[in-house]
Formats: structure tokens, sequence, C-alpha cells
């Protein structure tokens, strides 16, 4: 554990030097990251007026701040494995990778940590500007925000185990961008990026609650609105770690073949 | 012609033991055009290409082994089976008591892979940062890694290189920045697939001369390929000679020279420029006063002999053929044999 820790803080390091060798694309990137929610906020705020003040159970201010923490939290828990992936393999920078006594995962969650912790200096003075703008409403108590911690934690597992093990498809394909673009599609609508999901039809709902998606976005940012009972927290928890156990099976199941597909072609 | 049986390992039991190695790729194939294109998505035609066929050697520690072979003859499929990155089709490999495919992380930490047409340090950061990234993946003690990095500052000559982003270092000190890094966790078995690739001579020399003072201090094994006769004439006493994935020759460098080339040059400087010379020998160059000839080796003695006997010389020399004209030979005669009417193989060494 020791040894593992000198490795992430050593990798650390080497993270932060390039991410901060290309500050600009850093805040082209996480602009982007900023726009679509005001999009969405708008939007559903303009339907939730014309439909009598609320939508699906959301007033105009709840609206805003399940934006904001939406956006907020999916810039925490997103990946972005699945673009690198291909690019590693085909450039053949996978290859020695192979060759290092530690597995390749630990770059890219320190990688990840580390994009996420440079860049959440601009992110909560923009949350913190878009809360003075658009107002929101909050009904959280202290035990929600207790709750959170691990319900955001999980959330981040569930959605790194996931892409990763999706992002190996590149040890069989070099057009994983078009998997991923399918994957994707599904993702916005299930995990309650476009809207929440009390405004998804009924069946949906039972849908989205089966599939991992919203346990990797939505179920956070509930949490920490204040919008469910104890018993559906504590219910959701459970849910995140079984999916994360799963991803976890998964995600070793795919490494191993992939490597061995990777090894048998020609590495 | 039969591969030679590996050379009798000259320091004790082998430290990597090859037997009846095998790697086969399956490539995918269509004739040119649109139609063969829509029949290739109905239907592919797959090809076994044998990239390394059948190889047995053993390698002793500390021996520093050349490998010698065209392009494609199989040389870094071989170093990528070695090393654990390629998976073989058939036969058996133990390196260190180690199945390399399996990439125990025991095994990793005893070697190194080196390609000189790839690199593992980070593009936009110093070389000493992804160093010291190295020395928490390989564990390596602080001290051992300070003492390492001197060691390997002042053989290289590193010095400030370390300091710069790896992108503003030219070929050569990317390189030599490459194989320091490599190094860092003292591997006991170097594999070095083309390290002076793309280099101009002054840096090759570097190179080699270094690889050589590692091997001697560090009692390290090494495997080497590369295209530069140079290096294996200057770290390599034993040379494996693959074509076409099959082994043609372990052994003695020397023993190459004299097994494979049928000819010893005579190299003379007559006292009168205008003999000639041609009854002696083939005339190979005549310049400047000195005359090469190619003579069959049973007939050097005999014909010395009489050069001696019967034009007054200056000076005469009896020498080996350059090394890759031997090479050139001996896969000549691999492509007689195979009656390969194409023979479009360049000897690439």
């Amino acid at each position: 554990m020791a040894v593992l820790l000198d490795v992430y803080r050593a990798q650390f390091k080497v993270a932060l030097a390039l991410q901060l060798q290309y500050r600009v694309q850093l805040v082209i990137w996480l602009l982007f990251g900023l726009v679509q929610p005001v999009v969405h906020l708008t939007v559903w705020s303009v339907v939730a007026q014309a439909s009598g003040g609320s939508v699906g159970g959301y007033s105009g201010p709840e609206l805003a701040a399940y934006f904001i923490a939406l956006m907020v939290v999916n810039h925490l828990v997103f990946t972005w494995i699945t673009y690198e992936f291909e690019f590693l393999v085909r450039q053949g920078t996978l290859a020695p990778r192979l060759l290092r006594p530690v597995h390749p995962i630990h770059w890219h969650v320190v990688d990840n940590l580390t994009y996420k912790a440079l860049t959440m200096v601009v992110m909560l003075p923009a949350a913190g500007l878009m809360a003075a703008i658009f107002r929101p409403e909050l009904h959280t108590s202290w035990w929600e925000v207790a709750a959170f911690v691990p319900a955001l934690a999980l959330a981040f597992a569930l959605r790194f185990l996931i892409e990763w093990s999706f992002a190996l498809i590149g040890f069989w394909t070099t057009r994983v961008a078009a998997f991923n673009q399918a994957l994707d599609t599904v993702a916005i609508f299930m995990s309650g990026y476009f809207a929440p999901l009390a405004l998804l039809p009924p069946q949906l709902q039972v849908v989205a609650n089966v599939l991992p998606f919203r346990w990797g976005l939505a179920f956070p940012v509930e949490v920490l609105l204040g919008r469910l009972s104890a018993g559906e927290v504590a219910s959701g928890l459970a849910a995140q770690a079984i999916w994360v156990g799963l991803a976890f099976v998964i995600m070793r199941l795919t490494w191993k073949a992939g490597v061995k597909q990777f090894s048998a072609v020609g590495a | 012609m039969s591969a030679t049986p590996s050379a009798t390992p000259a320091r004790g039991a082998p430290i990597i033991r090859v037997e009846r190695l095998r790697k086969s790729y399956f490539v995918h194939e269509r004739a040119a055009g649109t139609a063969a294109a829509l029949r290739a998505l109905v239907r592919r035609t797959a090809r076994e290409v044998k990239a390394v066929d059948d190889i047995t050697f053993t390698v002793a520690p500390g021996e520093v082994v050349g490998f010698l072979g065209p392009n494609g003859a199989g040389k870094t499929t071989t170093l990528k089976m070695l090393s654990g990155l390629l998976h073989p089709t058939g036969g058996e490999v133990d390196v260190l008591g180690h199945t390399p495919w399996k990439r125990e992380k025991g095994y990793l930490r005893e070697i190194t892979l080196v390609m000189g047409n790839r690199n593992q340090l980070q593009w936009d950061i110093p070389a000493v940062d992804s160093f010291e990234l190295n020395r928490a993946i390989y564990r390596i003690p602080q001290e051992q890694f300070r003492s390492t990095v001197r060691e390997l500052t002042e053989l290289l000559e590193l010095g400030e290189l370390l300091h710069k982003p790896v992108r503003q270092l030219s070929l050569g000190e990317r390189m030599k920045c490459e194989l320091a890094a490599s190094l860092l966790h003292r591997p006991k078995i170097l594999f070095l697939d083309e390290p002076t690739l793309g280099l101009d001579v002054t840096m090759q020399r570097r190179i080699r001369s270094f690889i050589a003072e590692y091997n001697r201090r560090h009692d390290a094994t090494v495997l080497l390929t590369s295209h530069y006769m140079l290096d294996v004439e200057a770290l390599c006493k034993r040379v494996v000679v693959i074509h076409h994935g099959r082994l043609l020759f372990d052994g003695q460098l020397s023993e190459l020279v004299s097994r494979f080339s049928p000819h010893k040059t005579i190299v003379v400087e007559p006292l009168d420029a205008e003999v000639d010379l041609s009854p002696f020998g083939e005339v190979v160059t005549a310049q400047e006063g000195r005359v090469t000839l190619r003579v069959p080796k049973a007939e050097t003695a005999r014909a010395t002999e009489r050069l001696l006997a019967s034009v007054p010389i200056a000076d005469l020399t009896v020498e080996d053929p350059p090394i890759e004209e031997v090479i050139e030979q001996v896969f000549a005669e691999e492509r007689a044999e195979d009656g390969d009417p194409v023979a479009a193989v360049t000897a690439g060494v």
C-alpha cells in the first residue's frame, strides 16, 4: 500500500507537470463543461415556467440547483479514457507500459484526479457565479451531505471502471470512437445529464434504475439536493456498490482478454 | 543449411533458455480494386506469416549476443517474446526462471526493453521527472537511485540534458536519456532493439561504449539487434543470425566469418604499380598502388607464396572480407537453398 502511494505521489507530480504544459487546452475543455449545463438549465427553466412553475416535481430554482450540482458532480466523475486508449494502442505507447511492474490503470486514475484537482479551482467559482445568477433552492440536511461523499466516490469508481473496460475495445478494433458514441447517447438520457430522471416516462425510469448510468451521475446529485428518503439513499448506495463490484470484475476480465489479444497479434 | 547448435555457455548455467520458439501472425489480404474490396467484406482471406519459426538457443549470464538479420527476419519479434510483450504461438522460453509473457512483477523488475523507435520518457517534461516516476514504479531505494543516476549521468554525459523537456532534445540526446531511464532499476537483462537507430556516428560510438561498459560493470546480459554491423562487431563476441524467422547461425563472430566466407582478401602494394596481378586472384579494386585480390580460402597460402616469389612487393596483408559481405553471403546461400527466385531481400546488416 505504501509502495502504491509512492507511485501515486510520483505519478501525480508527472501528471501535474504535463497538464500545466497545456493550460489553454485545460481552460477550453473546462468551458465546454460549463456551457452545456447552462443551456439545459435555461431550457428546462422555461419549460417549468410554461407548465405552471414546475416540471416533474422540480421548480425553477430546484432545476437550477440540480443542474449546478450536476455540473460539478459530472466534472468530478467524468473520464476521457475511451478517447485516449485507442491512441495509446495505435501509437505503440501502451506496449512499454505493459512491461512496467505496475498496472497501467493507476496512471489513468492519477491523471484523472490531477486534472480534477487542477480544474476545481475554476469550476467552484463558476458554480458560485451560476448560483448567484440562477438562485438555486436546496433542501439538504447534514446527513445528506455526509451520504453525498460515498455516493460521489462510488460514482467515480463506477464511471472509471466501466469506461476503462469500454476503452479496452481498442485492443480489438481501432474504431472505439463509434462504440463510444453509442454509449454516450444512452448515457446522456439514462444518467440524468440531459434532464432529471423524474422527468422521464415512468417505464424509462425503471430502466434507468437498472442500468448503471444513474448510479454514476444523477444519484449523488439527488442525494446532495435532499430529494431522496433515507431508505432510497441506502438502497442507492447498495446499488452503486453492487455495480462497482460488477464493473471491477468486468474490467479485470476484459483487461486479461484484451492484453492476451494484444500480445497475440503484435504489441 | 542447418542451424548450428548453441555455443556452449562459457559462464555458468543459462540465464535465458529458448526452445523451439514459434510465432505466427495471420494477415488479411485482398487484391487491389473495388470488387476485391467488396468481396473482402464478405469473405476475408488470411495468410499465415511465420515471423519466428522454431528457434532454439541459450544465453549465459553476462553474455552480449547480437541478433543479425534483414528487416522482417524476426529479430524484434523474438526480443518482444523474450521480454514478455508478445505471446508465442509455440515453444518454450525461460528467462531468469520466469515465463516472460506472464509478466510477473518480479520478472519485469529484472529486465528492460529499449526500442530505438519508441520512447518511454514523457515528451513534455524533463527526463529527471520521468526518472523519479521510475524510481517509485521499480521501488528503487533512494540511496541506490541517487548513486545510479549519478553513475549513468557520468557514463552517458547527461548533465544538463536531464533538466530540459525531452521534446527539446536531439534524437541522440533523447536516446541517451531513454537508456538511462531503462537502466535505473539495474536490470539483469537488457533487450536492446536497434538502440542506435538513426544516430550519427559519434553518438553510435558513445552508446556502444556505454553498453560495453555497463555490461562490464554490472555483468548484465545483453541481447541486441542492430542494423549497424559496427555495433555488433564492437559489442558481441557471439552472434545469432536469423532469416525468415529461422536461425541460420549461432556462434562466435569470428566463426561466422570463417564458416560462411569462402574467400580471403589479399591487399598488395606492388613496387611496380602497373603490374598485372589477375593471374593470382580476382582483382576487386586497384587504386593508388594498392590492389585488393579475392582468392578462394583454400588457396590463400599458395597465392601469397606465388605473389611474393614472382612480384616485387612493398607490402602484403591477408584479411577476412568485411563482415557485411559475409552476412550477405549467408543470406544469399539461404535464398539459393529456398529456391526463392525473387531474392529481393536486402541484407540490412
